[in-house]
């Protein structure tokens, strides 16, 4: 399936990193607006495939060397493993808590173990969305 | 969990290291490991004789469903004590024999052995059990084991039909013993066999008194292999003989014999429970011994003079039973010699049946034959087998100086009672009993005088005969020299065991405080028993010696009431009409799959919610209609009606799509951010993906299908919908209880998140969120697997 | 509104049950992604509509829409998507093995 377009090639190398941007945006979005690690990994699922259809599959690969079977398993082994760390401080599993900092230029955050959590959604939505939509794909 | 518990799983926990043992030594055969559990456990029973003897019995409980009534609890009483004895001390005999007997060169022995434990805790559990559920559990594990155990050697095909015809009438016997026990529970509220002897007259004066009872009986006569259950015994018989020696003679089929024992405080005393009992047990004592006469198979044999040994302790349980009778006292001791006389008979029949089947199973291994027509005059070549056989057959026999003498002795005296003090048809009793005992001698004299009198015929045997070796011999001498010590020394067993197991089953007798007296003697001066025996032996030696002249009628038993082509017709005939059924609905269409299950969920669902009258609408409190509502709906359903109609598969995955779109802008409307985002996503990658495949997949073709079927799958379809529309509009019409939102509305201070969608996914419930990436992640991994792995072209050959 | 979200629910339900029953491997992926929406639009009215601000607490209002129904939906949108994904390949798999999607045809022989 290799077709070239000058112009879709161009309008994807700009509007990838527009909607990389807003899947990152989504995701720490998440815990106070809409969004979160489903709905940030889905937007980046988007970019990747829109990067795959505009270049052949041989150019994302050489671009994107990632094994996706691989990102989807450490993404659950995330989840996993922030939910048995709850065991260290004796309360039940996947227990989440949070705590405020204060940080040069960003001023005040939170920091919160979900987030963790979300980045292990975040990992494995990518990397299992990835794997359906290239196995597809790359059987003829 | 006291030491008693700990002793009956012992075996079970022991079977785990069996195949580590047998695996490890290999040259070591696996049963001498397995050899000292039955051992220990054995002195460990032996020690609980004198607070036995002295001490009312203890009730361990060991807490395991408690809600439901239903715990482990053990009560070992004079006769749970007597069946352990006998389960431990000849399963270590057996277990010694076993040794010589099977190969470890050729057989199987880590799952022999495995299966023997198995049986072993499960016997104990049942003879010690005071809970009737536990009882029942245990009761099912020794039929399994007992199953696994036949089918040992499972490329014979009798073996087989033997272990599957041995499963179904024990287990058909277990489960309606289950229900007899339920009901008893209903009656009583208690799941204790103690708490229900407690609760006696209630039972009796009960209306499910009689069929509790009956329910009981049939596990207690399938299990014990009575009239007209025998059948699956001697097909049984395809077991090693060490398992027909331990299970199929001396300790499984006694399992029936414990229950109507374990019972008898419930139910004894009733007339019903007497006539059931007995008249049973007389029959198969009778039918057995007859049936014995003909076989010339040695096992078979055995097997049905096991039949008949057991038929005549059941008859005894059943006549000693009326001592319960409310009555005169004196009666009541007449006949309480009965209930005496079975459990005497019990360990006598283990040891003289024990010694024969190990005998036997000698014989089969030194001259590769168990036919009686093939066999004879091994009387110089096997001296001490055939000595055992001897003591062995003459006890059975009921000859001195044996201890069968001296049971049989007691079952002509409680027969004799019997026919005396409760009269009517009880005063035939005596009369079947001499009868059968007649045929018993005769088959005796079958066993000990076809194999080892008579002409010796080498070149029908296979193999040349001698003794075995010497181990293999030393558990029958064990059995046979407690046959000839019983007899001098009977009361040894009579104050320590017997004693306390006829306080046990008869424990109303007695005031408290007093106890049994027992005192067995050989000789009670010339009375109507020792006439009958006299009599049994003049009769019983003129028929065999006169076998082959009425040996006739055997051919001229009416066909019909074969018993065993009953069951086998039976049996085929359900496996028709079962595959029968089955072809009728199991079409192979999933189509038709799917029809029974939307039929099921609508019928089931309507039917129970018209029932219930759930349907009840309320319109009040409904959200405002947006013009434009409307029109996004239309459009919905619209795209989804197009779907059906579309021929263009392009256009079908559109407007599904379409679905999915108008769906995430409801979201937006319907105040669901988060929502509207992710299934805007979704719907954008699902397309993606069906564009992929759509290359690959053929042309949607019209559907052409019969009128019927598209009217049938149209109405489903309709039902499908009107019934949750229905469920639907009911339920925000009932509010059963307040929504529990309101504490999610303080997560910035719990989870310190704005968000409250996402801090239950990530924070509150995150357990749920773990599992939905792994569901995602197997889909993933399932999608690659069915894509690329694929067999390799040499795999495609293969 | 919750009664004419019912009724479009019911109707979408109707359209995936007949969907999921015709021979087409491909009519039977739809219709379960349609029987899925169907669903979706259920939970979603029976919680009632309507009745409150989005829910985040950033927006400050004095009643929430019902946050359960949503985070359980949220779950729901992810695997229905998961399955069917899984479904499709199924389906394109079995057609390229077999050589038909007519699931008349797929009845697997009788002792497999």
């Amino acid at each position: 399936m290799k077709f070239s377009n000058v112009m879709l090639e161009t309008a994807t190398k700009i509007i990838i990193f527009i909607v990389l941007t807003f899947s990152t945006y989504l995701f720490f979005a998440g815990h106070h607006n809409p969004g979160g690690g489903f709905i940030g990994g889905l937007v980046m699922t988007a970019a990747i495939v829109l990067f795959y259809m505009t270049f052949d599959v041989v150019t994302a690969r050489e671009v994107i060397p990632v094994n996706f079977r691989k990102i989807g398993a450490f993404g659950a082994l995330i989840a996993v493993t922030t939910g048995v760390g709850s065991f260290l401080f004796d309360v039940p599993f996947l227990t989440q808590s949070f705590t405020y900092v204060d940080l040069p230029l960003f001023g005040e955050t939170e920091l919160a173990t979900s987030l963790l959590f979300d980045v292990g959604v975040f990992l494995a939505v990518i990397g299992s969305v990835m794997t359906i939509i290239l196995s597809i794909s790359e059987d003829v | 969990m006291s030491w008693i518990h700990f002793f009956i799983l012992v075996p079970i926990l022991f079977s785990v290291f069996i195949p580590i043992l047998y695996k490890i030594f290999p040259r070591i055969h696996t049963g001498w490991f397995v050899l000292s559990i039955p051992i220990v456990l054995f002195i460990y029973f032996l020690q609980q004789v004198p607070s036995v003897m002295n001490q009312e019995p203890v009730l361990h409980t060991l807490s395991w469903i408690s809600s439901l009534g239903i715990d482990f609890s053990v009560y070992l009483d004079g006769l749970g004590l007597l069946f352990s004895l006998i389960i431990t001390g000849i399963g270590s005999l057996v277990i010694l024999y076993s040794i010589y007997y099977m190969s470890k060169e050729r057989e199987a022995l880590h799952n022999f052995y495995v299966y023997l434990m198995l049986f072993m805790s499960s016997m104990l559990g049942v003879v010690l059990s005071d809970n009737v559920i536990v009882l029942y559990v245990f009761w099912e594990i020794t039929s399994i084991s007992s199953f696994l155990l036949i089918a040992y050697w499972y490329q014979r095909k009798g073996s087989r039909y033997g272990a599957q015809k041995s499963m179904l009438i024990t287990i058909f016997g277990g489960l309606s013993m289950l229900a007899g026990f339920l009901l008893l529970s209903i009656v009583t509220d208690t799941f204790s066999i103690q708490a229900m002897i407690g609760m006696r007259e209630e039972i009796f004066h009960h209306s499910l008194f009689l069929p509790a009872m009956l329910l009981i009986l049939l596990g207690a006569f399938t299990k014990s292999a009575q009239f007209p259950f025998h059948i699956w015994l001697p097909d049984a018989m395809e077991a090693p003989t060490p398992i027909s020696a331990y299970l199929h003679s001396a300790t499984m089929v006694k399992a029936g014999i414990y229950l109507v024992a374990r019972f008898t405080p419930i139910f004894g005393g009733a007339t019903e429970w007497m006539w059931a009992v007995s008249i049973c047990g007389l029959v198969t004592l009778f039918w057995g011994s007859f049936l014995a006469v003909k076989q010339t198979d040695l096992k078979a044999l055995l097997a049905y003079s096991t039949v008949s040994q057991l038929g005549m302790i059941m008859s005894l349980l059943g006549v000693g039973s009326m001592a319960l009778y409310p009555g005169t006292e004196e009666a009541s001791i007449l006949l309480s010699t009965a209930i005496l006389a079975a459990l005497f008979h019990l360990i006598n029949h283990a040891t003289f049946k024990g010694s024969l089947f190990m005998i036997v199973g000698i014989i089969d291994l030194e001259t590769g034959t168990r036919d009686i027509r093939r066999l004879g005059g091994l009387m110089s070549i096997m001296p001490i087998s055939f000595t055992i056989t001897v003591i062995g057959g003459l006890s059975m026999a009921g000859l001195p100086p044996f201890n069968g003498f001296l049971s049989k002795e007691m079952f002509f005296t409680g027969m004799l009672n019997a026919a005396e003090s409760i009269g009517s048809w009880t005063t035939l009793f005596p009369y079947v009993a001499w009868l059968a005992s007649v045929f018993t001698f005769v088959y005796s004299l079958i066993i000990i005088l076809k194999t080892f009198a008579g002409s010796y015929q080498p070149e029908k045997l296979d193999k040349k005969p001698a003794e075995p070796p010497v181990g293999m011999l030393i558990p029958p001498i064990i059995l046979a020299s407690f046959v000839v010590v019983f007899f001098f020394f009977p009361n040894t067993l009579s104050y320590t065991v017997l004693e306390p197991a006829m306080q046990s089953i008869l424990p109303f007798l007695l005031n408290t405080g007093e106890q049994f007296h027992v005192h067995i003697t050989a000789f009670h001066g010339w009375n109507m028993e020792l006439l009958m025996t006299i009599g049994v032996v003049l009769f019983g030696t003129i028929l065999f010696f006169t076998l082959k002249k009425w040996s006739a009628i055997y051919d001229h038993l009416p066909e019909k009431l074969n018993i065993n082509d009953l069951y086998n017709a039976g049996l085929s005939g359900m496996e028709k009409f079962s595959s029968k059924i089955i072809d009728l609905h199991m079409t192979g269409y999933v189509r038709d799959y799917l029809v029974y299950l939307f039929t099921f969920v609508i019928v089931l669902i309507g039917s129970s919610a018209l029932h219930f009258q759930v349907f009840s609408f309320h319109f009040q409190g409904n959200g405002p209609i947006e013009i434009y509502e409307i029109v996004l709906v239309v459009v919905m359903v619209l795209a989804a009606l197009y779907v059906i109609l579309s021929t263009s598969r392009v256009m079908a995955v559109i407007a599904v799509g379409a679905v999915g779109y108008m769906l995430s802008l409801f979201f937006v409307i319907l105040r669901a951010p988060d929502l509207a985002l992710t299934q805007l996503v979704v719907e954008t990658i699902t397309t993606t993906l069906f564009a992929l495949c759509l290359i690959y997949l053929p042309k949607l073709k019209k559907e052409i299908s019969r009128v019927r079927v598209k009217v049938t799958n149209l109405l489903i379809a309709i039902g499908v919908g009107l019934i949750f529309t229905l469920i639907g509009l009911s339920v925000q019409g009932h509010r059963l209880l307040p929504p529990i939102s309101h504490y999610f509305e303080d997560a910035y201070e719990l989870a310190g998140a704005k968000n409250m969608v996402n801090a239950i996914l990530v924070d509150f419930r995150g357990y749920d969120t773990m599992f939905e990436v792994i569901v995602l992640l197997i889909a993933g991994l399932g999608v690659f697997t069915l894509i690329k792995l694929r067999p390799t072209s040499r795999e495609e050959k293969e | 509104m919750e009664t004419l979200m019912t009724i479009t629910a019911g109707i979408l339900l109707s359209i995936g049950t007949y969907l999921i029953l015709t021979k087409s491997l491909l009519r039977i992926v739809l219709g379960t992604s349609i029987f899925t929406h169907g669903v979706h639009i259920m939970l979603l009215s029976m919680a009632g509509l309507k009745t409150g601000a989005v829910p985040l607490l950033g927006e400050d209002a004095a009643a929430y829409t019902d946050p359960i129904p949503q985070a359980l939906m949220l779950t729901s949108i992810v695997i229905s998507f998961a399955l069917t994904a899984f479904f499709l390949v199924l389906s394109y798999r079995t057609y390229k093995t077999f050589g038909t999607d007519d699931m008349d045809q797929l009845r697997g022989s009788k002792y497999e």
